[in-house]
């Protein structure tokens, strides 16, 4: 069986500067992969590359959905890699303020809706039913992530780490098999990071969905990931399991070397 | 002690403005006789003016910085009077019979002047509606709407002297070229961000001005085009004022037919599409939605209502010339859009209302009207960005879980 | 070769009268991101604030030279007191407000001044006397060049140097710098983000009153309406440059000027206004970084 995500050599240029330097990483099926590294090693900017946000300089990105049916998804436009099965949240929230919650997650099920302008106006059967199903379906992503007494308020209004699990429900409504999460616990609390591991578990063991994730607090990447990648300044130092990524010299020496510098 | 504190702040800024308004205001130069009249009563009238309007100004930012601390929860929290009213089907119901009613019997109660004036503020309402689903919905920011209402123009004109075709013939040609229009010029501009699109697509809406105005062969050039037929009903003879009549209803019924499709589509995959893309666009691709056909749909479909909007302006007015589509009519529809509401049916339809038929109704303040726009546009960006009526989304009905089950 | 000749300094002309307005758009752009629709306004209410000076102190029987220093004085400081009210006013409440906001408030800014002259003034087109006195010097050359387009040339390059100067070493210079690359950062390090700001328009608009009386001198008349296309143009020029960068501003405004002037002078004068929209749609299609503008990826 294929890695569900395959990613070899990636390079990426700004200008004169190597944000990414020949970077190697897989994901295999049903897989938690953790992304780690000092501030400005280049992660994020990894996640860019491969959901097309960023035109790599070089290398070759591979999904295989499922474990077949391997595709190049090098030059893909960012809406083609999440209608082929990679959806991803963002480090600073990115949501629709300005919709409802469960607008925000309709949204996420637009690519997988057929009606077009046509069917918008003379609302025939098809629409119509779809329209239904999809506010249903959403609902019920909703209550799997444990929103749904949010349903109907503005994205906006929701308290921050809501916010952060709606961009999470987002992303599984476009019915991934790879879900990429820029810091998911970026600034939340013990109590709530300990729900998102747990919810990052479920979606794991209910959906049957692998999980790449950048993450800095160290006790959630160390108790979730079965793999961790390390980065630094634009190169992979490592990888391994968490025990193997502990004991590392070279990932020490990268994170008590930031110590130093900062 | 505060109360001294507002009035010295108003006495400067009266005083400063004062100052400003004082070479333009003032002094009016006659170069050709070499005199000056000196126009110091404008002077004072600036001085009370700004002195008033500061405190209102202060006031009303406030009340802006207070409102924007308390977040109103949810969808309800943030509801105006008038759309709860609004809301209400025990007020809704009689209020759409009374304005059927009125639309009407309208003609007949009222002077062919009348008329014509309130089938002028139609057109502006479509225009409103077909410039709200590019600029209130999709978030596009077109400067250039005007052109596809030039194309819908020309196209009923042209089509006319050369073909001999007639009004319902080019009612639907009209807004089709006004797409296609729409689609080539939206194709290669849509990549690009918010304020440069602004720009490229006043560069093209100004483009096709200036050609209407020098391509004579084309064109007819700046004088125009003359004598264009207004719409037939089944080869009878109307009289002008039964015409006049006629049109009105046929505006009436384009605008009964905007509201319904674009009711509609923004309650649809594709209209959330194009808010989704106003709010965020990294997020909206990100989501697996196709930014370029979202845009090009919003764009298009903008561009066929200012397209069918020409047509019916021509067919009006008999009469059309380059002069009538310049950058600041497209601003006007803009003006219409952001008072009334981005996003907001009603509330554009009411602006459109409101700009067009306030002026006309009330003669002394028409010569201020460009003036009184102007400022309305800074007034509702600085303190109202959602118009007077904002867009309400929709709530879903759907079942949890528990009822489900039992159900 | 004369017709040349004439051509390339008439494009001169035009495109330093561009630069003047040229740089206020690329340093407000540089500064807060605003497009700003009302620049070419400013410029309209410099020569408009010239001519009535002018006109006052002709009848008070000054002396030539004096008149058009004090009228080119009081352009200078009602523009920039117009620029700096239009951002505290129509600009500085919306800074945190989606970005189309303040450009959709500038455009009514813009619709204002406009109107706002029309009704206090006029709309007729008033003469503007030329007070450029004639150089001997130029007799030599057989009127391919007249004194005023002397006069603007070598007052562009001064205000060029002067900005130059005031951007890469005075403390403000900093600080605006500082500012456009980072405001909450520039703001966290003690710099006064405000003022800085006020300042940029202050500037922006003076310089753009500059380029106003010169170019009324020269050409001999104005209207409310003058800004609008003079406004756009030096946008346009602004974008090939480069938007933001100052020395883009002003090879922007050259190539313009001089592009302008010779497809005039060779090809057809019809279509000059819808060559520069022409311009104007295909650089920011094909290169909206311009010139010497840096591409920049849009953070996410």
């Amino acid at each position: 069986m294929d890695p569900v995500l395959d990613i070899k050599q990636l390079t990426m240029d700004f200008g004169g500067l190597r944000a990414l330097d020949h970077i190697d990483l897989d994901v295999k099926a049903g897989e938690i992969a953790a992304l780690i590294g000092p501030n400005g090693a280049g992660k994020t900017t990894f996640f860019n590359c491969i959901t097309g946000i960023y035109k790599p300089t070089q290398g070759d990105m591979f999904i295989s959905p499922g474990g077949k049916n391997r595709i190049r998804i090098n030059g893909l436009k960012p809406n083609q890699v999440t209608e082929r099965g990679m959806a991803r949240t963002f480090q600073n929230i990115r949501l629709f303020q300005n919709m409802t919650v469960l607008e925000n997650v309709m949204m996420g099920r637009h690519c997988r809706m057929r009606a077009g302008i046509p069917g918008a106006v003379f609302r025939n059967k098809a629409t119509r039913e779809e329209e239904k199903r999809v506010v249903q379906e959403s609902y019920e992503i909703l209550e799997k992530i444990g929103l749904e007494q949010f349903v109907n308020e503005f994205a906006k209004n929701l308290p921050y780490g809501a916010q952060r699990r709606l961009e999470i429900a987002r992303a599984m409504a476009t019915e991934p098999f790879i879900l990429l999460l820029d810091e998911p616990a970026a600034g939340m609390n013990n109590q709530e990071t300990s729900e998102l591991d747990q919810l990052v578990l479920k979606i794991r063991e209910e959906e049957h969905i692998s999980i790449l994730l950048i993450e800095h607090d160290m006790k959630f990447v160390m108790s979730l990931s079965d793999r961790i990648f390390v980065m630094d300044y634009g190169k992979k130092i490592a990888q391994g399991t968490p025990q193997e990524i502990k004991s590392n010299p070279a990932v020490i020496r990268a994170y008590l070397g930031e110590d130093v510098d900062a | 002690m505060t109360a001294l504190n507002e009035i010295k702040k108003s006495l400067l800024v009266s005083i400063w403005f004062m100052f400003l308004t004082f070479p333009i205001m003032v002094i009016k130069v006659n170069t050709v006789e070499q005199t000056i009249s000196w126009r110091w009563n404008r002077l004072a009238a600036v001085g009370i003016g700004s002195f008033c309007l500061s405190f209102v100004w202060r006031y009303m930012l406030k009340r802006k910085e207070t409102g924007a601390k308390k977040t109103a929860l949810g969808n309800g929290g943030e509801l105006s009077a008038v759309q709860r009213l609004l809301q209400n089907p025990r007020f809704f119901k009689p209020a759409l019979l009374a304005t059927a009613v009125f639309a009407l019997i309208y003609p007949f109660y009222f002077s062919m002047y009348q008329v014509n004036i309130m089938t002028t503020a139609l057109i502006y309402v479509i225009l409103g509606l077909g410039l709200n689903i590019v600029v209130g919905l999709a978030g596009l920011l077109d400067l250039g709407y005007v052109a596809f209402y030039a194309v819908g123009a020309y196209s009923y004109a042209l089509l006319h002297i050369h073909f001999g075709l007639g009004f319902w013939a080019c009612l639907p040609i009209g807004a089709g070229l006004a797409m296609m229009f729409g689609i080539v010029l939206g194709f290669p501009v849509l990549r690009l961000r918010g304020d440069y699109l602004a720009i490229v697509t006043l560069g093209f809406g100004e483009i096709i001005r200036l050609i209407l105005e020098n391509w004579n062969a084309f064109s007819y050039g700046p004088s125009g085009i003359a004598n264009i037929p207004r719409p037939g009903l089944f080869g009878m003879h109307l009289t002008i004022h039964q015409s006049l009549i006629y049109i009105y209803f046929i505006m009436v019924a384009i605008v009964v037919f905007t509201i319904f499709v674009v009711r509609r589509l923004q309650d649809s995959r594709i209209g959330r599409a194009w808010i989704a893309l106003r709010e965020d666009e990294v997020a909206c691709q990100a989501t697996g939605i196709d930014k370029t056909k979202t845009k090009l749909s919003a764009f298009a479909l903008g561009a066929t209502w200012a397209g069918m909007g020409g047509v019916v302006f021509a067919a009006k007015t008999t009469f059309i010339n380059p002069a009538s589509f310049t950058i600041w009519e497209s601003v006007m529809i803009l003006c219409i859009v952001v008072l009334g509401g981005m996003g907001s049916i009603l509330g554009v339809i009411l602006g459109a209302l409101i700009l067009m038929l306030l002026p006309e109704y009330m003669r002394a303040f028409s010569e201020y009207r460009m003036l009184l726009f102007a400022a309305a546009l800074v007034v509702m960006m600085v303190f109202r960005p959602n118009g007077i009526i904002s867009a309400v989304r929709r709530n879903y009905e759907f079942k949890g879980t528990n009822e489900k089950e039992t159900a | 070769m004369d017709y040349f000749m004439e051509l390339f300094l008439g494009g001169l002309t035009r495109g330093s009268i561009y630069a003047l307005i040229a740089l206020g758009y690329t340093m407000v752009y540089g500064i807060i991101e605003l497009i700003n629709f009302a620049h070419g306004e400013i410029y309209m209410i410099g020569a408009f604030t010239a001519l009535i000076t002018i006109s006052v102190l002709t009848m008070l029987g000054l002396n030539k030279i004096a008149i058009l220093l004090i009228a080119a004085v009081a352009a200078i400081i009602y523009s920039s007191a117009y620029g700096y009210t239009a951002e505290k006013v129509a600009y500085k409440p919306l800074r945190s407000a989606p970005r189309l906001s303040p450009l959709i408030s500038a455009i009514g800014v813009s619709l204002f001044l406009q109107n706002y002259v029309l009704l206090a003034q006029t709309s007729d087109f008033l003469p503007f006397p030329n007070l450029i006195p004639q150089f001997k010097f130029l007799k030599a050359y057989g009127g391919i060049v007249q004194s005023s387009e002397i006069v603007i040339y070598v007052t562009t390059a001064i205000v060029l140097v002067i900005l130059t100067f005031l951007i890469k070493f005075t403390k403000l210079g900093k600080a605006m710098r500082a500012t456009a690359q980072d405001r909450d950062m520039a703001m966290l390090v003690g710099v006064n983000v405000d003022r800085v700001i006020s300042f940029t328009f202050v500037v922006g608009s003076a310089t753009a009153a500059l380029g106003g009386v010169l170019i009324a001198s020269h050409i001999g008349q104005i209207n409310f309406y003058i800004g609008f296309i003079a406004g756009i143009k030096a946008f346009v020029a602004a974008v090939l440059g480069g938007i933001g960068s100052m020395p883009g501003a002003v090879l922007g405004s050259l190539v313009l000027g001089w592009t302008e002037s010779f497809f005039t002078g060779y090809i057809s004068s019809d279509y000059e206004d819808v060559f520069a929209f022409l311009f104007l749609v295909l650089i920011l299609i094909f290169r909206p970084s311009g010139i010497l503008g840096r591409t920049d990826t849009d953070k996410v």
